[in-house]
């Protein structure tokens, strides 16, 4: 596998992706392997994989030792927060955040995936679509990931057969069949991560197989493709006044720009005071530019004078967010203190901080498909539910499968500011 | 000229998204400064985020006092450049007043000693928010690092209770005496970092470039065998050797590689050919496998 080339030195492409299936699926596995077979892993690291894996007496490299940085995932041999590991090759870049399996773990898994453009979900050959493959699928699938590898994992233990993965293939099917949003592409491949068998290179050991390996699908996505496009949203994050002689009138709003592209001369309007002016200046440190791309952190000016500050957001004319007190979202609780009714959480939504109480818990929804349950008072760690929040002020939003950034929030406890929920605003 | 901005590199986007939410949701940020290239880079990118203003918030420096000379000189003639406020505190003063001990033998080092004296300066100065360096890519504890991570009362890292970090949502929430450790360029890699200060043109200290240096072998590894910082034995020999510094730590845990890369151009290209990890090159870490995760959860860096 080729490295980057000078020219593409600067990442102009980096692909997300999050791991995803139970413990011991093999995710840390096929990741150490990948790095392996790119040959991505630097000389001192691949020495002291060969040495702790002598150590602990294995006749083979234990790639996991690559991503399981704590002393207690060592110990253990199981993933417990998520890893962020970086390879790049001629083509991309690519940041693949390892998640743990572990039923408890699974906000470390929304975490993960909320941040991603793709998935690979792991199956071990031998257990096929359990629990937490319904699961895993199901976050992937809420969390609107537009690509998912289905890696049918450790096919050496059941001599690659393909009978085996043929049914797993048709048991997973089925899930399909249930899911919300159907736009997702997915793909199956079998696998051993143990021994590189379709991960990177292609096997001979396989010959009923003639599909992709893992490496050469992702190589494949166009980024453009996999990520979610809207319409332009401007969250306002700092008001940059230099007030020095050359620049004594500069008012420049700071903030990254999402969905889509803003251009100079564009009419716009700002929450919540819904103003109406114009883009006069787009600047990227001390550049001009005549259009913001997505994505990109500029620093916007405005041809009038008006009243902006952080948490005010920016949007065109005639494309306007939903501006309201009160919504319903889908949120995937994170904390052992039970989320209740009538109790008041702050929440952050992009820049923005609001208070919040809990107005009503609709119902929870089993992430393994088997329908929902109504008539609850209290969510628990990692429950999934559909709940209604009021505000204390407007906020302006648009529903998460229109709008994966200006869609979700988190929500944060206001006795210990931990961050305690992730949510979707239907 | 290109006239939209899709060619900036996502990785610059994210870091100046990050430098602004410090500079928004904290009161009294700082940013920690050494003198070496990830922290260059740190305030180019503080530069950018803010431009045409100043960057709002002082640079400070724990100095173990075993830094190289070219960096120091290099880091005061920076911050006077960009008109930023410079903090510098002493590894040596906290040795002075007894709150730290002196490492002795072979591998005596400042480097841990270097926690206590930064401690103290974020109660002195009541800093909230300390902007670091540190990467994803350099260590297997820091790939577990957030972006904004929350450190108790005495600077400690609870790898176990993190908080989530979902989309780019940066929660800076935090109640009294405790601070956050901000790393703005967590999902770079050395080589991203090198291309970057290639790309832009950013300054760097002359160690980072091929030169002649006193050195001396011990592990394999190439030694500064000048200054009379690192403690060397009677039958170490020393000889004048063409090389270069990957990261400038302590002098006293940061060794040479051989090199004869004179231009930046030539150092990313070592950096892309090579098949060695820069933390390879820093006796601290070598110490022990767990030694960063141990270091950190005591309120290291
Ligand atoms: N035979 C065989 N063993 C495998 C394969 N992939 C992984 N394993 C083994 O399965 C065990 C678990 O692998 P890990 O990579 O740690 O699993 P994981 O999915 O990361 O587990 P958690 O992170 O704890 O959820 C290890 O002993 C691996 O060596 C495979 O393809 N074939
Ligand atoms: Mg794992």
């Amino acid at each position: 596998m080729p490295r980057a080339n000078s020219q593409q030195l600067i990442k102009m492409e980096v692909l997300k992706i999050a791991t995803a299936g139970s413990v011991d699926d093999g995710k840390s596995t096929l990741i150490g392997r990948i790095l392996y077979d790119t040959k991505s892993l630097t000389s001192d690291k691949l020495e002291a994989i060969e040495k702790t894996s002598k150590q602990k007496g294995y006749d083979y490299l234990d790639f996991s030792l690559a991503t399981d940085g704590l002393v207690a995932e060592r110990e253990q041999g199981i993933t417990i927060d998520v890893a962020h590991i970086y390879f790049s090759t001629a083509k991309k870049s690519y940041i693949i955040a390892d998640t743990p399996g572990h039923v408890e773990y699974t906000r470390n898994m929304v975490t993960g995936a909320s941040t991603s453009q793709a998935a690979i979900i792991l199956i071990d050959a031998r257990k096929g679509v359990i629990e937490q493959t319904n699961r895993h699928f199901f976050i992937n699938n809420l969390l609107r990931v537009k690509e998912v590898i289905v890696a049918i994992n450790k096919m050496d233990l059941v001599d690659y057969s393909e009978e085996t993965y043929n049914a797993i293939k048709s048991d997973f099917s089925e899930l399909m069949s249930k899911r919300d949003y159907e736009n997702q592409n997915i793909t199956f491949i079998p696998v051993s991560a143990l021994k590189g068998d379709n991960v990177v290179n292609k096997t001979d050991v396989m010959p009923w197989y003639n599909g992709e390996t893992i490496l050469e699908h992702l190589e494949r996505l166009d980024l453009a493709a996999v990520s979610n496009v809207g319409t332009p949203r401007f969250p306002v994050q700092y008001v940059i006044r230099p007030k020095t002689e050359d620049f004594h009138d500069f008012r420049g709003f700071a903030g990254k720009v999402y969905g889509g592209e803003l251009n100079v001369g564009d009419t716009v309007v700002a929450l919540p005071s819904q103003t109406k002016s114009k883009i006069k200046e787009i600047y990227a440190y001390d550049k001009k530019y005549q259009t913001a791309s997505r994505r990109s952190s500029v620093t916007i000016t405005l041809e009038d004078e008006i009243n902006v500050s952080r948490g005010d957001m920016i949007v065109k004319e005639g494309d306007l967010p939903t501006i309201d007190k009160q919504f319903t979202a889908t949120i995937a609780w994170m904390d052992s203190d039970q989320l209740k009714a009538g109790t008041k959480y702050v929440i952050q939504h992009g820049v923005n901080k609001v208070l919040a109480k809990v107005d009503k818990i609709h119902h929870k929804i089993n992430p393994d498909y088997s329908g929902i349950e109504e008539n609850v008072d209290g969510l628990g760690m990692n429950d999934i539910a559909k709940v209604t929040f009021k505000l204390n002020k407007p906020i302006f939003f648009d529903a998460f499968k229109n709008h994966r950034t200006n869609g979700s929030f988190i929500v944060i406890d206001t006795k210990n500011n931990n961050t305690v929920g992730a949510g979707f605003i239907q | 000229m290109s006239t939209n901005t899709s060619h900036i590199n996502p990785l610059e986007n994210e870091a100046i998204y990050i430098m602004r939410e410090v500079a928004a949701q904290f009161e009294k940020p700082v940013l920690l400064f050494s003198g070496g290239k990830d922290s260059i880079t740190l305030v180019r990118l503080a530069q950018k985020a803010f431009w045409p203003a100043k960057i709002p918030f002082p640079l400070m420096h724990i100095d173990t006092g075993h830094n190289f000379p070219e960096t120091i000189e290099f880091r005061d003639r920076l911050a006077k450049e960009l008109g930023v406020e410079l903090i510098v505190r002493n590894v040596q003063d906290s040795i002075d007043a007894g709150k730290v001990k002196e490492e002795s033998g072979r591998y005596a080092s400042r480097n841990s000693l270097q926690t206590t004296t930064l401690l103290d300066a974020i109660e002195e100065f009541k800093f909230d928010a300390c902007i670091g360096g540190a990467r994803r890519d350099e260590e297997k504890a820091r790939a577990k690092e957030r972006i904004f991570s929350v450190r108790d009362d005495f600077g400690q890292w609870d790898e176990k209770s993190q908080r989530p970090e979902l989309f780019d949502m940066l929660n800076g929430d935090i109640e009294l005496g405790q601070n956050v450790r901000v790393f703005p360029i967590s999902n770079w890699t050395e080589l991203d970092v090198w291309s970057y200060i290639q790309k832009e043109e950013i300054e760097i200290p002359s160690i980072y470039f091929a030169h002649k240096r006193k050195t001396f072998v011990r592990d394999g590894m190439i030694w500064s065998a000048e200054d009379d910082i690192v403690f060397r034995d009677a039958e170490e020999i020393v000889e004048e050797r063409l090389v270069r510094f990957r990261t400038v730590g302590d002098m006293s845990c940061t060794a040479a590689v051989l090199s004869d890369a004179v231009s930046i151009d030539k150092v990313v290209s070592e950096i892309r050919d090579s098949s060695i990890s820069e933390r390879g090159a820093r006796i601290d870490d070598k110490r022990s496998e767990a030694a960063m995760e141990k270091r950190k959860q005591q309120g290291y860096f």
